[in-house]
C-alpha cells in the first residue's frame, strides 16, 4: 500500500463544545492512482486532506506513506491550495524557484535548479509569464503556477484541495485537462478535493463519496473504469461515464442530501 | 510659453511636410514628434496642477499676514520683515563662529543627528519586539498592555529621567527620540505580523522553512507594508519630539536656536525656524514613503 489513512478520526474542540467532523475514515491510495474526495461542503473533506497534508493532526488515527507515519507537513505532500496561494512578493519564477530551491538545495547545483524550475514552469505552460508576478496574471495562470510549484516538489503525493473552484467554467474545463495530460504524462499519486461530479468523474480513476457531516464517513467509493487518456467530448456519449456520473449524483442528491443548517 | 509654440511649430511642419518630402515622410514625423511633444503636455500639467494652486494659496496668505501685521502695533512681524532680518541666515546657513552661533545648517544637521540615531535604534528595537509581540501569544498577552500605557506618555515626560539616568543632553535627547518613536513601530510590526495570511504559514509549513527562512522569506515581505506604516508614523513623531527635547536641553539644534531666538526676542529668526523644521519633516515623511514603496513593491494583495 502507497498511501493509507488509517481510522481517522478527527474532533474539534473549541472550550466545552466538541464537533466530531470525520469518523473512522479508512482509505488506501495505490502509487500512480488518482482518487478524488466529492462530498458536500462542510463534510470535512478538506479537514481530511489537511491532515493527509500533516497541516491539521487526526484525534484518532494516522497517516502511512510509504509504511512510514507522517504527523507533520512537508514537500513530499505537495498541496495545490484553492486560492492558489502563491506569494505575491515574489516573481512566478521565485514562487517556484523558492520550492526548488528549498526541496533540491543539497542533491541539485544552482544550474540544474534554475532548469528544473523551468522544465515545471514549462510543464504548465507558463514558462511566458516567468517575470510577472501573481498580481499580474489571470485566476486560471496563478493555479497553473501553483501546480508548478508542487509538482517541481516531486511530491511522492500531490494534494489538491479543490484547484478549480476559484476558477471560471472555460478556465477550469482547460486546466482539468492540463492536470489530466500531466497525470498521464508523470504518472504522480493524486489526491484531489472537490465538490464538481463531472470533474471527479473526468479525472479520477476512483471517486470516494463522503456522507454529510457532523460525524462524516466514507459513504461509498466508486471506481471509474475508464481507460487513459480521456477525452471531454467523447466522454459526454460514453455508456460507462454516464453510468459514473449518474451513481455520484446519485449518492450526494439522494441517498445523502445536502441538509441546509437551520 | 515655450510649449506652445513648440506645438505651434510642430503641427506646422506636420501640414507644410506631405508637398515637399512625400508620403513616406508623413508618417515618420508623428511618430517621432507626438510623443515628446504629449510628455512635455504632460509634464507641464502635472507642473501646473500640482505647483500653481499652492503657489496661488501661498502668496495670498503672505498677502494677509503682511496687512495684518505692517501696522505699528502688531506683536508679530510681517513677511517682508522677517525676509529683511534672515536674509542673512538664509544665504549663509553654513557660518560657524564657535559655540551656539553657527548656521542654520549646523542646527538642523545637529537634530537631524539626533534623531538618525534615535529612530534607528527605536527602527531596530521596535520591529523586533513587534515581531515578538505578533508571533508570541504569551508575549503579547504580557508585553501589549505594558505598551498600551507607555505609549501615551507625552515625549518630554520621559526627557528628565532620561537626564537623570544619562546625565548628559545628546543621549539623554536620543533616549526620547528612541521612546517616542518605537511604539507605533512595535505596534504596527505586531498587528502586520498577526495578519499574515494562513495561507503563506501554510506554504512556509509545506515547504518545511526553518525559522529564519520563515522569517526572511514569508514574515518580513508580508508585514512590510504594516512595518512601513508605523516606520512612518515613527519618524513624524521623533520630529516632533527633538524640536521639544533640544529646547530644553540646550547646545546646538533646531530646537534650541528656536529657544534662542526667542530669549533674544529674534520673532523673525523663530519664524524661519518653523519653515525650516517643516520642508525637513515634510522631506522626512517622503523619504520614508519612496524607501517602502521600493521595498513593499509588489506585496500588495496577488
Amino acid at each position: 500500500m502507497y498511501l493509507k489513512i488509517d481510522h481517522v478520526d478527527k474532533t474539534f474542540q473549541r472550550g466545552s463544545q466538541r464537533t466530531e467532523v470525520l469518523r473512522g475514515i479508512t482509505l488506501d491510495i495505490e502509487k500512480g492512482e488518482y482518487v478524488s474526495i466529492i462530498g458536500h461542503s462542510g463534510c470535512g473533506k478538506s479537514t481530511l486532506l489537511n491532515i493527509v497534508a500533516g497541516l491539521t493532526n487526526a484525534t484518532n488515527g494516522g497517516i502511512i506513506l510509504e509504511g512510514r507515519q507522517v504527523d507533520e507537513p512537508g514537500p513530499d505532500r505537495a498541496v495545490v491550495f484553492q486560492n492558489h496561494s502563491l506569494l505575491p512578493w515574489l516573481t512566478v519564477y521565485d514562487n517556484v524557484r523558492l520550492a526548488v530551491d528549498k526541496v533540491f538545495w543539497k542533491t541539485k547545483s544552482r544550474a540544474e535548479r534554475d532548469a528544473w524550475t523551468l522544465h515545471n514552469l514549462d510543464l504548465v505552460q507558463m514558462v511566458h509569464a516567468k517575470d510577472k508576478r501573481p498580481a499580474e496574471i489571470s485566476g486560471g495562470m496563478k493555479q497553473r503556477v501553483g501546480i508548478a510549484r508542487a509538482l517541481a516538489m516531486e511530491p511522492k503525493v500531490l494534494l489538491l484541495d479543490e484547484p478549480f473552484g476559484a476558477l471560471d467554467a472555460l478556465t477550469r474545463a482547460h486546466l482539468q485537462d492540463s492536470v489530466m495530460a500531466l497525470h498521464q504524462k508523470l504518472g504522480n499519486t493524486v489526491m484531489m478535493i472537490t465538490h464538481d461530479v463531472d470533474e471527479a468523474v473526468l479525472l479520477s480513476d476512483r471517486i470516494v463519496m463522503m456522507t454529510n457531516g457532523p460525524a462524516a464517513t466514507i459513504g461509498d467509493v466508486l471506481e471509474v473504469p475508464l481507460a487513459h487518456p480521456r477525452k471531454r467530448l467523447e466522454l459526454v456519449s460514453d455508456p460507462a461515464y454516464i453510468k459514473c456520473r449518474a451513481a455520484v449524483l446519485k449518492f450526494l442528491y439522494e441517498r445523502h442530501r445536502y441538509v441546509e443548517a437551520a | 510659453m515655450n510649449m506652445t509654440v513648440a506645438k505651434k511649430k510642430l503641427t506646422g511642419e506636420v501640414v507644410s511636410l506631405p508637398q515637399p518630402a512625400g508620403a513616406e515622410t508623413v508618417v515618420q514625423l508623428p511618430v517621432t514628434g507626438r510623443p515628446v511633444l504629449k510628455k512635455l503636455g504632460a509634464f507641464a500639467l502635472t507642473a501646473a496642477t500640482n505647483i500653481v494652486p499652492p503657489m496661488i494659496v501661498i502668496a495670498l496668505l503672505l498677502g494677509i499676514w503682511e496687512l495684518l501685521c505692517s501696522n505699528s502695533g502688531a506683536t508679530l512681524p510681517p513677511p517682508s520683515t522677517v525676509w529683511n532680518d534672515t536674509k542673512e541666515l538664509i544665504f549663509d546657513p553654513f557660518f560657524d563662529r564657535g559655540g551656539i552661533d553657527k548656521g542654520l545648517f549646523w542646527h538642523l544637521s545637529a537634530s537631524l543627528q539626533r534623531v538618525a540615531l534615535g529612530y534607528a535604534m527605536a527602527a531596530a528595537a521596535g520591529i523586533a519586539l513587534g515581531t515578538l509581540v505578533g508571533q508570541s501569544t504569551w508575549a503579547m498577552r504580557g508585553l501589549d498592555p505594558i505598551f498600551q500605557v507607555l505609549r501615551t506618555v507625552p515625549p518630554l515626560a520621559w526627557l528628565p529621567l532620561s537626564l537623570a539616568a544619562f546625565r548628559q543632553g545628546q543621549p539623554a535627547a536620543i533616549f526620547v527620540i528612541f521612546i517616542t518613536s518605537i511604539w507605533p513601530i512595535i505596534i504596527n510590526t505586531a498587528v502586520g505580523i498577526r495578519n499574515i495570511p494562513q495561507d503563506y504559514r501554510n506554504v512556509a509549513l509545506v515547504l518545511k522553512l526553518n525559522p529564519l527562512e520563515y522569517f526572511y522569506k514569508i514574515m518580513v515581505p508580508s508585514a512590510a507594508p504594516y512595518i512601513f506604516t508605523g516606520l512612518r508614523i515613527g519618524i513624524g513623531l521623533s520630529w516632533l519630539a527633538i524640536v521639544a527635547a533640544e529646547m530644553l536641553i540646550g547646545g546646538v539644534g533646531i530646537g534650541f536656536f528656536i529657544w534662542d531666538a526667542w530669549n533674544s526676542s529674534h520673532i523673525s529668526e523663530i519664524i524661519l525656524s518653523l519653515i525650516y523644521v517643516g520642508i525637513v519633516g515634510f522631506v522626512l515623511d517622503r523619504v520614508v514613503v519612496a524607501v517602502s514603496s521600493i521595498v513593499t513593491r509588489g506585496t500588495a494583495k496577488a
